[in-house]
C-alpha cells in the first residue's frame, strides 16, 4: 500500500490529517507491518495535553511494544476507542479505521511529505 | 545471515524474516495471531531448518550417558528423549532432543544458536571413546515441521506407513513425496504433530504439504506463543549457561543413578537453587515481557525477573515464565506485581503448562 499524497508523515513513522485545526493521528502501514499483529493499544485521555515528541501511548504487538509519539503540542480531543475491542485495525486499516488520536494543535513542527516519507522507508 | 534452502518459497509466500540464532527465518507471513490459533485448531507448517542435526555413532550410548545428563542408553531403537547438555559447573550448554535411530546410531538436534557450542562440547567428551563419532550434519537436513491437530491425518495420507501407531517422541523412516524422510512424532508447540527431517532440497515436500487443505505456513512469531502457552523453555531466555535444569524446573531429566556423567558433581550440589522459573497470569490485556522485574505485592524489592511473556492468543489473557527467588515463599496462587513501563500489573503463580491440549 502506498504511503497516501494527502497525508504528512513524522520519522517516528506516524501519519498526520490535518483538517483545520484538529490533526488525526495514526501509525504507518510499514509501522504496523514491523510490528506485527497488534493485540493492545495504550491511548491517552481525552482533554490530556499533548507535547511535542513526548510519548502518549503504547502499541503492543505479539513481539514488541511500540511507543506513540505526540507529533505535535495540542490537547487531545478524540482518542479511538473502537481499538479496545479491536485492536487489529491497526493492520487492517492503518490509515482509516486504524486512527489512533486526534489532537487540537496549537503549533505545527516540520512534517514530511508522503515522498519524503516513501523515500525514509525505502518504497 | 544464513539462509534455508525454503527461503525462496518464503519469499513467493511474502513473509516477513527476523535474525534468529545467526539465521534469518520467517517471522509471519500474515498475521501471527491467526497463524498460532491454525495450530491451535488446524495445521500448521514451520521451516525450522535453522535447527542443527548432530549424529553419533559407534560407542553411542555409552557415550551420551557420558556426555549428556539423561539416560539415553535405556531408550528403544525409534524412540526419542528431552534431555540436555550441561558443563563440568551443571550450566546449561543447551537442551536436545535425542532420536536413537539404531543400537549404535543417534541424531541430536540442538538449538541453531549453539549448534558450534554442542558440537565443541560434544566433541570434547570423546577420549575414553576412541570408536565414537561425532558427525556435524546440519548441512545436510532441512526440518520441516507440521504441528495441530489435523496433522496426524493430513501427513498420514501422504505416506505409506501407519502414523497412528507412532507413539509420541518417536521416529520413523518413511517414503514422502518419492523422497526418503524422518518422521519424528515430536514439536514445540504443545499440540500432537510431526517433525520431518528431508535431506537435500525440501522444496517440493514442503509445497506438497502447503497444498493440502487445512494447512497454513507459520513463522517463528506463533512459534514462540505457542510453545511458551505450553510452557516449554526457550534457550536463552529461561534456560541459559548460568542456569541448571533445577532452576528451570527440570531436574528430573538428569540421571543421577548413572556412575558418571559431565556436570553431575556439580549438579548434586545445586538441588536447590537460588531462582526458579513460576508460571504467571496476569489479567487485562498488558503482557509483562522479558526483563521487566517482578515484585511481591506492595513491595519495592525485585524478586527476579521475566523471563518470556506475551498476551495469550489462546487464553486471552497475559501469560509470562519468571525466574523469581526461591526463597520468595511463591506457591500456586500467590499475587506478585510486574513492573509494565512504569506501572505495576498483577499476575498470580499458576500451574504449568498454561494451556494443555484437550484430549
Amino acid at each position: 500500500m502506498a504511503n497516501p499524497e494527502n497525508l504528512k508523515y513524522t520519522k517516528e513513522h506516524e501519519w498526520i490529517l490535518i483538517e483545520d485545526d484538529i490533526a488525526t493521528v495514526g501509525i504507518t502501514k510499514y509501522a504496523a507491518d514491523a510490528l506485527g499483529e497488534i493485540v493492545y493499544v495504550d491511548l491517552p485521555k481525552v482533554g490530556s495535553v499533548a507535547a511535542h515528541m513526548k510519548i502518549c501511548g503504547e502499541i503492543e504487538s505479539t513481539k514488541s511494544v511500540g511507543e506513540l509519539y505526540a507529533p505535535m503540542d495540542g490537547e487531545i480531543t478524540e482518542v479511538n476507542g473502537a481499538l479496545d475491542q479491536a485492536p487489529d485495525q491497526v493492520n487492517q486499516d492503518p490509515f482509516g479505521d486504524g486512527w489512533l488520536i486526534k489532537i487540537r494543535y496549537t503549533s505545527l513542527p516540520d512534517l514530511l511529505s508522503s515522498t519524503e516519507y516513501d523515500a525514509l522507508v525505502g518504497e | 545471515m544464513l539462509n534455508t534452502l525454503l527461503k525462496p518459497e518464503h519469499d513467493k509466500l511474502g513473509a516477513s524474516f527476523t535474525e534468529f540464532g545467526g539465521w534469518e527465518m520467517p517471522v509471519r507471513y500474515g498475521s501471527d495471531i491467526d497463524e498460532h490459533h491454525s495450530v491451535r485448531n488446524s495445521c500448521g507448517l514451520f521451516d525450522i531448518s535453522h535447527m542443527a542435526e548432530i549424529r553419533v555413532t559407534g560407542q553411542a550410548e555409552e557415550f551420551l550417558d557420558y556426555a549428556l545428563i539423561s539416560k539415553l542408553s535405556e531408550i528403544e531403537n525409534g524412540r526419542a528423549k528431552y534431555t540436555m547438555i550441561c558443563d563440568d559447573q551443571g550450566g546449561i550448554i543447551d537442551d536436545l532432543i535425542v532420536y536413537r535411530l539404531d543400537n549404535d546410531e543417534f541424531m541430536i538436534v540442538a538449538n541453531a544458536g549453539n549448534q558450534h557450542q554442542v558440537v565443541e562440547a560434544l566433541n570434547s567428551r570423546l577420549a575414553n571413546f576412541p570408536d565414537t563419532k561425532v558427525v556435524d550434519e546440519s548441512g545436510l537436513w532441512s526440518l520441516i515441521a507440521m504441528q495441530g491437530p489435523k496433522t496426524k491425518e493430513i501427513l498420514g495420507s501422504l505416506v505409506e506407513i501407519d502414523l497412528t501407531v507412532l507413539k509420541y517422541y518417536s521416529i520413523a523412516s518413511a517414503v514422502l513425496d518419492g523422497k526418503d524422510v524422518f518422521l519424528a512424532r515430536t514439536g514445540y508447540t504443545g499440540e500432537d504433530g510431526f517433525e520431518i527431517f528431508v535431506e537435500g532440497d525440501p522444496s517440493d515436500v514442503w509445497q506438497l504439504l502447503l497444498s493440502q487443505d487445512g494447512v497454513s505456513p507459520c513463522g517463528l512469531a506463533c512459534r514462540d506463543t505457542l510453545r511458551l502457552e505450553a510452557g516449554m523453555p526457550l534457550y536463552g531466555h529461561e534456560l541459559n549457561r548460568n542456569l541448571t535444569p533445577f532452576a528451570a524446573n527440570l531436574g528430573k531429566v538428569i540421571r543421577f543413578d548413572k556412575p558418571n556423567f559431565v556436570g553431575k558433581d556439580a549438579l548434586e550440589e545445586q538441588k536447590l537453587p537460588n531462582q526458579k522459573l513460576f508460571g504467571l497470569q496476569g489479567d487485562g490485556r498488558r503482557a509483562a515481557r522479558a526483563d521487566y522485574e517482578i515484585f511481591l505485592p506492595g513491595e519495592t524489592a525485585s524478586i527476579g525477573m521475566v523471563t518470556s511473556g506475551v498476551l495469550s492468543p489462546t487464553l486471552q489473557v497475559p501469560i509470562a515464565l519468571a525466574l523469581l527467588n526461591a526463597d520468595a515463599g511463591l506457591e500456586i496462587g500467590s499475587e506478585v506485581e510486574a513492573d509494565v513501563r512504569g506501572t505495576r500489573v498483577f499476575y498470580k503463580v499458576v500451574e504449568l503448562p498454561f494451556y494443555k491440549r484437550g484430549r
